[in-house]
């Protein structure tokens, strides 16, 4: 390989984008506003009310990490099992909305649900009770998995598209029922793809704080919430980068996890 | 004020810049503001460019505190900033900004009505600092078919039969002048009880409020979303003007009336440029062409007896007549601490 220089420029970018901000985060986090060590911005996760909005935010994240598994793995089985130039349309039906500003769609969700928005302006067509939708946990819920589904999705996809059909051929051929056949073939070897796929949507769920600005009215305080004002409005850099070092840790939690099921970075292949 | 359209922030920044490269390559030098997303009409800018020959270097911002920290290092140069009242007195504290020569500024004191350098002694005890630019009120905004009797107080934001009815401002300080007001406290109490029986107040109210936000109280209102909304003078009159339910405010307790005024930062590069423009912003025409672009409230007396359109002129929501009442005021720079402890507050109410 000696085409290494060729990644110079991502280096670059990698450490200006990347590693330097990361430096100042922890910089910022391990400081108090006279530029002393402290500890206290990373334990003021302890606090009463930052770990409700944390306990909240793994909860939210946790519920639409399982939605988007429970919907996408199907999903991802039918359209491995359809003819080529069906599953590219239908792949592109799940990537289209992408082309579209995440604010947008999160923002034209607002307008689906609100109190005289078109859902309930459906229901009162049809004489039916209008539904206090919007400004719910259920809402923000709703925001996270619409949001991030494809991610789940299209990692599984993958997965599930490599697997020889030989394997699955050679398990029904040894007497293997469907069920088992998916139990004990399919599941497992399309574990890398699940464990990216989770990875994927609980992270930036975990993280949100539009979604829940938009469709949470600002009612319900996550922890993205907390840092994001800690950092705008409140102008405490040092307490917003102590709780995101706090948060960082979750995450690499769940991405150390995940690495574990995928070893070969299979299903982070898009 | 508080005009997040991010969209058209960056449009009316291009359109600035686009006007400053096409108009004027003199050696006028330039003069480099720091204002408020949306908060003046281009136009202007490109008139002042083509009478003076100096060119404007226009930048905007979201809110005082995105301004603040980046005036405050130095790291951009700006000749002026319009910051509201309690930024102001923050920056003055800090030695930001430097004392005005009104002497080349003329039509600031021709034409600023005398009321507003009044009111803003608050923050600027001598008027020696800012010029006021912009000004108006809180209040409520609601919809006159879905409530049952016209309002006067902030009370009805505890009235249980408004659940899920209304909107509340989420910014700290505008949410707990609220509750400050409605349990009969200043606005600018630093008092731990009083504080906190705002904060237990402001806890009560949570489960009535159906949202808490900033710029769309306007929609969410004109789309009869909620029946009662915390919302800016300047709004008010949109929404009206959008859809005529809606009627706005003042409560009996008072209110804060908040003044967005122009300062010149300490180490100004264009010193004299900056005061040309101030100068020019205060001309009656100018200021009314303003107005008209923005819609918030101009202090310019000059510009308001041009205002042909005599609703608007004699409008209570634009022009209330202060002196009415006894118990508005203006938000003070109460101190770092203050400010933590505030956020640390508010942060309670929201986890709540």
């Amino acid at each position: 390989m000696n085409k290494k220089w060729l990644a110079t420029p991502y280096l670059f970018w990698a450490v200006a984008f990347i590693v330097i901000p990361l430096l100042m985060v922890v910089y910022y986090g391990m400081t108090d506003k006279t530029g002393a060590f402290t500890w206290e911005n990373v334990i003021a996760i302890t606090s009463p009310e930052h770990v409700k909005a944390l306990m909240l935010s793994l909860l939210l994240s946790l519920i639409s990490t399982i939605i988007c598994l429970l919907l996408a793995y199907p999903l991802a089985m039918i359209l491995v099992a359809k003819h080529a130039s069906k599953t590219s349309f239908i792949v592109m039906l799940f990537i289209l909305p992408m082309w579209m500003n995440f604010l947008l769609r999160t923002l034209a969700w607002q307008t689906l649900l609100e109190k005289n928005g078109v859902l309930n302006g459906i229901l009162s067509f049809l004489h039916l009770p209008a539904l206090n939708l919007i400004n719910t946990p259920g809402a923000i819920i709703l925001g996270m998995v619409y949001n991030f589904l494809p991610f789940m999705v299209l990692p599984i996809y993958n997965v599930l598209a490599k697997i020889d059909i030989n394997v699955i051929n050679a398990a029904r051929d040894l007497g293997a029922n469907g069920i088992q056949t998916f139990l004990k073939i399919t599941l497992p070897l399309s574990f890398p793809g699940i464990a990216s796929g989770i990875t994927m949507v609980f992270v930036p769920a975990l993280t949100t704080f539009v979604i829940s600005t938009l469709l949470g009215g600002s009612k319900i305080l996550l922890i993205g919430n907390v840092i994001e004002q800690e950092f705008t409005t409140a102008s405490n850099w040092h307490l917003g980068s102590g709780l995101s070092l706090v948060l960082m840790i979750f995450v690499l939690l769940s991405m150390v996890i995940s690495s574990f099921f995928d070893k070969d970075g299979e299903g982070a292949a898009l | 004020m508080k005009k997040l359209v991010a969209l058209a922030c960056i449009t009316a920044t291009s359109v600035a810049a686009l006007s400053g490269c096409g108009s004027s390559e003199s050696s006028n030098g330039e003069v480099i503001v720091y204002n408020w997303g949306e908060y003046i009409d281009p136009d202007v800018l490109e008139m002042f460019e083509e009478e003076t020959g100096i060119k404007v270097v226009y930048d905007e911002y979201e809110t005082n505190e995105t301004m603040y920290p980046k005036v405050e290092a130095g790291a951009a140069q700006y000749d002026l900033v319009c910051p509201s009242d309690y930024m102001i007195d923050k920056m003055i504290e800090k030695g930001l900004v430097q004392e005005l020569n009104f002497d080349n500024i003329p039509n600031a004191k021709q034409y600023i009505g005398e009321q507003y350098y009044e009111q803003s002694k608050e923050f600027d005890p001598e008027n020696k600092y800012s010029i006021p630019y912009c000004w108006g009120t809180v209040g409520i905004l609601y919809n006159q078919t879905m409530v049952s009797e016209p309002i006067t107080s902030w009370d009805v934001l505890w009235d249980a039969q408004y659940e899920n009815n209304i909107l509340m401002q989420d910014s700290v300080r505008d949410a707990f002048m609220v509750a400050l007001k409605r349990n009969g406290n200043s606005m600018n109490s630093t008092d731990d009880a009083e504080l906190n029986a705002a904060k237990d107040a402001l806890i009560e109210q949570k489960p009535l409020v159906q949202a808490y936000v900033v710029d769309q109280v306007r929609d969410k209102m004109i789309g009869n979303e909620a029946a009662i909304g915390v919302i800016y003078s300047g709004e008010a009159i949109y929404t009206q003007r959008e859809n005529s339910d809606l009627v706005y405010v003042i409560p009996e307790e008072g209110t804060n009336v908040w003044i967005d005024s122009w300062v010149m930062l300490k180490d100004a590069p264009n010193k004299e440029n900056a005061e040309k423009f101030l100068d020019f912003l205060c001309r009656p025409e100018i200021a009314l062409k303003n107005f008209e672009y923005i819609t918030y409230s101009t202090p310019n007396t000059g510009a308001q007896e041009l205002i042909e359109d005599e609703d608007i002129k004699n409008s209570p929501i634009a022009f209330p007549d202060l002196s009415q009442y006894n118990n508005i005021e203006t938000f003070q720079y109460l101190g770092e601490e203050f400010d933590e402890k505030l956020n640390e507050l508010w942060k309670q109410v929201k986890s709540n």
